[in-house]
Order: C-alpha cells, then sequence, then structure tokens
C-alpha cells in the first residue's frame, strides 16, 4: 500500500511508484499494466488521477496503450536502463545537494563515500 | 466545459442566523467534487438545498438544467448525513421501497454492493452497527444510476475498516459520465478520490479549484492545507 504524505501532486506519486516497479522488475517489458480501475481500487484514488499518471508515463514512452488491450511496458530495454540511470542521478543529485547544506566540500564527500562502501565490503 | 449544477448567489437564512452568505459554484459533468469545512461551515445546508429538501433564500441553482424539484430528485441520487430508514424495515423492505421510487433503480448494482459489504436481504435495520447502517445507505444510493450522487459525511463514525470498504464502493461505482459532490471533515482519508475541491467556511467559499493543482501550488496534501486554513 502506498502513503501519499508528501508535498507532490497523487498522479506523480504513482508515475514515480509504477517506474520503480519497472525499475526493480516487478514490472517486466511487454508487461500489462493493472487497469486504471484496479489501481484505483487498490490505491484508493480516484480514476482520473490514475489515467493522468498513465498519459504521463505514455508521454515518457515508458508505457504504450493498444486499444482494447490495455497498457503495456514498453519493450525497449535501453529505455528501462536509461530510466533506472536518471533514477540514480536523481537520488545522487539530491544526496550532493544535502551534503553541500551541511558543508562538506566534493572531496569529503567523495572520501566519506568510499569509507563507507569499503566498510561494507 | 459542461455544467451539472450552477449555483448562483446562494444565501440561506434561519431566522437571522445566516447559513449560506451568497454563494456561487459550477460543478463539471463527470467529476469528483469534495466539499470540505468544519462543523456549522453549510455543507449540509448548501447540499439539502441540491437535494430539493430546503429551498434556499435568496439565488439560483440549477441542477441538469432545472430548477431542484421532481426533474432534479429523479436524477440526483442523495446519501443525508443520518440513517433514513426505519428500525422496523429488512434490508429486503428497504430495497423494495427503493425500486418502486427510483425508475433508475438497478438491481445487479444493487446485488453486487449487498454482498460486496456483507449484508444479507433477510437482516433487519435494528441489528445492523452503526457502521452496517451507514454501509446499507450507500448501497441503496449508489444503486442507482444517477447523474449526480450527493453524499453528506459518508464515512463519518465509522471504523476504519467499514471506511476502506466505504471508499471501495464510492471509487468502483464512479462512472465518468455522472459527477458526485461528497462533504467531510475527515479530509485525509477522503481527498485522494476528489477531482476538485470546494473550501467553505461560514457559509462562503473561501479557496476552490483542481485538487492536484491546489498540492503543486501548495506543495502539500489537501488534508494539511485543510488544517492550515481551519487548524
Amino acid at each position: 500500500m502506498m502513503d501519499f504524505n508528501n508535498n507532490l501532486p497523487i498522479y506523480i506519486q504513482i508515475v514515480d511508484y509504477i517506474k520503480r516497479q519497472i525499475i526493480i522488475g516487478t514490472l517486466k517489458e511487454g508487461d500489462k499494466l493493472p487497469s486504471v480501475r484496479e489501481i484505483a481500487t487498490k490505491l484508493k484514488v480516484n480514476p482520473n488521477t490514475i489515467q493522468r499518471s498513465y498519459q504521463e508515463l505514455e508521454r515518457e514512452n515508458l508505457v504504450f496503450t493498444q486499444r482494447g488491450m490495455g497498457t503495456f511496458v514498453t519493450e525497449d530495454k535501453g529505455m528501462i536502463k536509461e530510466l533506472k540511470k536518471n533514477l540514480a542521478n536523481n537520488i545522487i543529485n539530491k544526496f550532493i545537494e544535502d551534503m553541500k547544506a551541511l558543508g562538506f566540500n566534493q572531496k569529503e564527500v567523495v572520501d566519506l563515500i568510499s569509507d563507507k562502501v569499503g566498510e561494507e565490503n | 466545459m459542461e455544467h451539472i449544477v450552477e449555483i448562483k448567489n446562494l444565501t440561506k437564512s434561519y431566522n437571522r442566523k445566516r447559513a449560506l452568505n451568497g454563494l456561487s459554484l459550477n460543478i463539471e459533468k463527470g467529476k469528483v467534487v469534495g466539499i470540505l469545512g468544519p462543523n456549522g461551515s453549510g455543507k449540509t445546508t448548501l447540499i439539502k438545498i441540491l437535494a430539493g429538501i430546503l429551498r434556499q433564500t435568496n439565488g439560483d441553482v440549477i441542477i441538469d438544467g432545472h430548477k431542484p424539484g421532481v426533474h432534479t430528485k429523479s436524477v440526483v441520487s442523495y446519501l443525508p448525513d443520518r440513517n433514513f430508514l426505519y428500525d422496523w424495515m429488512k434490508i429486503q423492505d428497504a430495497i423494495d421501497i427503493y425500486k418502486d421510487f427510483y425508475v433508475d433503480f438497478d438491481q445487479k448494482k444493487a446485488n453486487d454492493l449487498l454482498k460486496f459489504m456483507k449484508l444479507e436481504s433477510d437482516m433487519k435495520v435494528n441489528d445492523l452497527s452503526k457502521g452496517m447502517k451507514e454501509k446499507l445507505n450507500l448501497t441503496l444510493v449508489l444503486s442507482r444510476k444517477a447523474k449526480l450522487y450527493i453524499l453528506d459525511e459518508p464515512i463519518a463514525g465509522v471504523d476504519p475498516v467499514a471506511r476502506d470498504q466505504i471508499l471501495d464502493a464510492i471509487i468502483n461505482n464512479y462512472e465518468e459520465n455522472s459527477s458526485m459532490i461528497i462533504t467531510t471533515h475527515l479530509v485525509r482519508d477522503m481527498e485522494k478520490i476528489f477531482d476538485d475541491v470546494v473550501f467553505l467556511s461560514e457559509g462562503d467559499i473561501i479557496l476552490n479549484g483542481n485538487a492536484e493543482k491546489l498540492r503543486e501550488e501548495k506543495s502539500m496534501q489537501i488534508d494539511d492545507l485543510y488544517k492550515e486554513i481551519f487548524g
């Protein structure tokens, strides 16, 4: 179940949620997405909002709609790879911004990360 | 955009007390609109005028091209904020009355909803819990194929499980060519099902707009906005 507690419009949160499912492989290339009605009931969200999320995903070419059949995840693996990279970049950018705000310079950030990664190995 | 409801300069006074204060509002076809406001803000008065139960003091109301009356009652399905069934009735009696009264009553929809709500047609209204009564009332209201559903506080005073069931029933029975007006002060539980929200305070609209746009503009959920405005 999804929690809609942050400050973004709900359709964007649903777009992000589906993107994540595509990246981690819960939804694989060519898979059929749940119907608007199904997802609306599951998340207890207005069907119009879900419709808008699907339109947004379609605009970004991550899904495509076949008339009378439903909505499907793109079959383009390159596209999914790209999506994964974009999401990673977003996380890193946000992290770097937060670290800068705390007063760390670039080198200190890199050092901290390599220390941490070293620890985990 | 076509409007199912047009309200212009609507006022309602009870003796000297003003409940609605020259309020204007249009509701688009196919939308789910939340009317939000604390107790005493005028929500129920507004809804009763739309349902044709109260007459306004001044101003105009047009629903589906008509003033509230016989026509509008045939296309508006209204859930009052309290149980409207007699204690002596069995659920089947309530169904029969609805079937008699409303030509748009859909028996199949009623059967599906009863099943979904885990209600049996031979149960007596008197034996139902508060949550079950609410579910039965909503079942009857949603079993009509109406152009406009008006739900006054559909989840007030029921437990979280019943609340989820009621929300599911509302979402599953919402159709693109009908519209819904829902009043609530339980904004967190209901905000995800609204297309548009209207904030009502002391008989006036103080904010009105698309829920997603408001979330974007104010960078907060409608529930937080509600608390900011009325808190």
